[in-house]
């Protein structure tokens, strides 16, 4: 933990899809690295650094509940859009949402709180004045103040993640007595690689006691 | 306009008596109900509904103004004629599928989505342009808004002294009444949390002038949406934390906390009928530095 950081979240609900079913979308039982790494990325994040999440902590009940919503069946084309710009007008550039309607239930994840552990690596972007202590700095300042890019959330954006930092010397705050024991969860999406055409890698969950422990993006335990 | 240069958090509370303020598609359009604590919800689309609706009404054809997300009903009182409409439905298969693969023509897409869009520029967009640029995210956030109390959804029957086809005639043999259900909250406060991200309102040129109408849109959007399933729905209470930076100054849930919405207690033991049955509170003291409280409603 040389240069890790541990940031403890919580909100009302969470939506992390499972991508086998994202059109009537259910969350996955816990968060996934690839949201656990949004949320650092919504704090701090510059192209020089890339966060690896270690460990999730799962601290409350896994419950769920569904809610069904009025969406848009599609999205803009940018066809559509070159002509609109050279007509010079958005006049018929539009989507009539009564006519595009599609009624997708969401089975989500209630009351949730975790703590996420992780720590960065400096990519090949980064210059001379990028160094680890200066990024860490920078994301402990923010955490601490509640200071942020972007508010995070918990999957999708309407459900917002408030955050915490927890400094080196805290206490962690401890898992709810539900959760003792080993629990497999599945496969669960461990992060989009963009490097490859972003091609989703899984990994086999194991949640002991609520601590799952995520195994380093290049291992083997990691398949896409 | 340049884009704004503060993070912003806001608390909004709106009431509704009599009426529907979101229908659950779920369970018969009843009101929707936290499963867990009986409150009340209002999805996060139901109110930016609202808000284009209103920007639509009160900006009408005023370029930069326009919105993407429409409902029919709006579009009667749309009044574009005489300009070459780019339809939609004129797109041939081959050209929908060509996506511009040049980035810098992605984002000049987006750009100018952004600027003719309010709520492109407000909530974001998805472009299926295959690249980063062409997926706005918008600096506006909304949660659910959900009650302050539980509510006790009421089932009211009403009788309409006509039927659609001869065909129910007949059977009633000419007696053509028929029964109906609308479901009402006799009283429901909501709160809803909000946030606008500066750094995001840089990429899509959200301006002060658009926060300006962003906060106008919550005030007045009620006002412009009465129907027979809403009852009486009304903006309360608007309050809106500056933070002196960009990337902001307190974490936003301590900022909440400083807005208490309490039952009055002298009649607590009755339903809440009213507004005034709620106490709402500010604790100015407990307000973090370099955070302003605006109390625009």
């Amino acid at each position: 933990m040389a240069f890790g950081v541990r940031l403890h979240v919580w909100g009302e609900r969470a939506c992390f899809t499972r991508p086998e079913m994202k059109v009537e979308r259910v969350s996955y039982d816990a968060m996934t690295p690839s949201a656990a790494r949004g949320i650092l990325d919504a704090i701090h994040w510059k192209p020089a650094i890339r966060w690896h999440v270690d460990r999730i902590h799962v601290l409350k009940p896994i419950r769920f509940e569904s809610i069904r919503r009025n969406e848009v069946g599609s999205k803009l084309s940018p066809g559509a859009v070159s002509k609109a710009m050279k007509a010079a007008t958005t006049d018929g550039l539009w989507n009539l949402v009564d006519e595009d309607r599609q009624q997708r239930a969401a089975t989500v994840l209630r009351d949730v709180a975790y703590v996420i552990e992780a720590h960065f690596d400096l990519t090949p972007k980064a210059g001379d004045e990028d160094s680890v202590g200066k990024h860490l700095d920078i994301f402990n300042r923010r955490a601490r103040k509640g200071q942020c890019f972007q508010m995070p959330c918990f999957g999708v954006r309407e459900f917002p993640a408030h955050f915490s930092l927890v400094e080196g010397d805290e206490a962690m705050p401890q898992p709810d007595a539900a959760l003792t024991g080993a629990r497999d969860l599945g496969w669960m999406l461990h992060d989009i690689d963009f490097d490859q055409g972003n091609t989703p890698r899984f990994f086999r969950a194991h949640m002991q006691d609520g601590v799952i422990d995520v195994p380093p993006w290049h291992s083997d335990e990691v398949k896409s | 306009m340049s884009a704004i240069t503060h993070r912003y958090e806001f608390v909004f509370l709106f009431d509704v008596t009599n009426g529907n303020p979101n229908g659950d598609p779920d369970a018969g359009n009843l009101p929707r109900l936290d499963p867990e604590t009986n409150k009340g919800l209002v999805t996060d689309v139901c109110l930016k509904r609202k808000i284009r609706n209103y920007v639509t009404l009160d900006k009408g054809d005023s370029e930069g103004f326009a919105i993407y997300m429409k409902e029919k009903a709006v579009l009667n009182n749309q009044h574009a004629i005489g300009r070459k409409a780019v339809g939609l439905e004129k797109e041939t298969a081959d050209e929908l599928k060509k996506l511009p693969k040049d980035e810098a023509k992605a984002r000049e897409l987006t750009a100018w989505m952004c600027s003719n869009f309010f709520d492109i520029r407000t909530f974001g967009a998805v472009m299926t342009t295959g690249v980063n640029a062409g997926q706005v995210r918008g600096p506006v956030q909304l949660a659910f808004a959900t009650s302050i109390d539980p509510v006790v959804p009421i089932e009211v029957s009403i009788t309409r002294m006509a039927v659609t086809t001869q065909k129910e005639a007949d059977e009633q043999s000419g007696d053509n009444r028929t029964m109906g259900r609308k479901h009402i909250i006799p009283y429901g406060l909501y709160r809803v949390h909000g946030f606008v991200s500066a750094k995001l309102a840089e990429r899509t040129g959200f301006s002060a002038g658009d926060l300006g109408l962003l906060w106008q849109s919550l005030i007045n959007m009620f006002e412009h949406d009465r129907s027979a399933a809403r009852g009486e729905m009304a903006s309360r209470k608007l309050f809106v934390f500056e933070h002196e930076s960009a990337m902001g100054n307190a974490p936003a849930h301590k900022l909440f906390e400083t807005v208490v919405v309490e039952r009055l207690t002298a009649d607590a033991d009755g339903p809440a009928r009213a507004f005034a049955d709620y106490n709402v509170s500010v604790m100015r003291d407990a307000l973090p530095s370099g955070v302003t409280l605006h109390e625009l409603l």
